[in-house]
């Protein structure tokens, strides 16, 4: 649940999302679930890309041409780049530590 | 630094340390994490879960290629992050 609280206190701010198909897709996160699936609003693709060979992939994808908004399902997620002005690093560190303690403690 | 004593205090016992706690160890704390298709990431380890989903912070992403006729690996792109979460499902090993 750590995660889904943090991405819950990043809806309405800018991020970059990385998909396991090398995707990038910049937008504003507009509601996120359990799953880690996330809503994006008013994204972009950045221009280009490397990919595996070496070779420059132009990622403004025909597919995702005047799309506005979309729903990414979590599991193609590779990485959420994030503001580290909207982290609290030592909130983030105890959470941490406190749902570890939590887990433990329920498998006893 | 205080990671120990903000731990459960019956975990003096090495027995009772599950994997998991590594990583506990580990928080705030320079970390080198290998991942699926040749990825590696250097940050500073900020939060992790059960499911290695991990953030970490200041952190540099390489890309690999290994060149099949010499068997080496080639740095294929170096990228930057102030922060950045990654999935767990990711994950291969973390390392300090």
């Amino acid at each position: 649940m750590l995660f889904f609280s943090l991405f819950k206190t990043l809806v309405d701010q800018e991020v970059t999302i990385e998909l396991k198909n090398n995707l990038k897709l910049t937008g504003t996160i507009k509601s996120v679930d359990q799953f880690l699936n996330i809503k994006l609003d008013n994204i972009s693709t950045p221009e280009s890309h490397i990919d595996e060979d070496g070779d420059v992939v132009y990622l403004n994808n025909p597919h995702f041409a005047g799309l506005k908004n979309l729903f990414i399902r979590g599991s193609n997620i590779r990485y959420v780049h994030l503001k580290k002005s909207l982290v609290d690093c030592n909130l983030l560190q105890d959470a941490a530590r406190r749902e570890l303690s939590i887990e433990k403690r329920e498998e006893k | 630094m205080s990671s120990l004593t903000l731990s459960n205090s019956s975990n003096n016992n090495v027995n009772d340390l599950v994997p998991l706690d590594l990583l506990r160890l580990n928080l705030d704390t320079k970390v080198i994490v290998k991942l699926r298709d040749c990825r590696e990431l250097r940050g500073v380890l900020q939060a992790f879960d059960s499911h290695s989903n991990l953030v970490l912070s200041d952190c540099i992403e390489t890309v690999y290629k290994l060149n099949e006729n010499t068997d080496e690996l080639e740095v294929l792109e170096k990228n930057e992050s102030e922060m950045i979460f990654v999935r767990g499902d990711n994950v291969l090993v973390l390392t300090t």
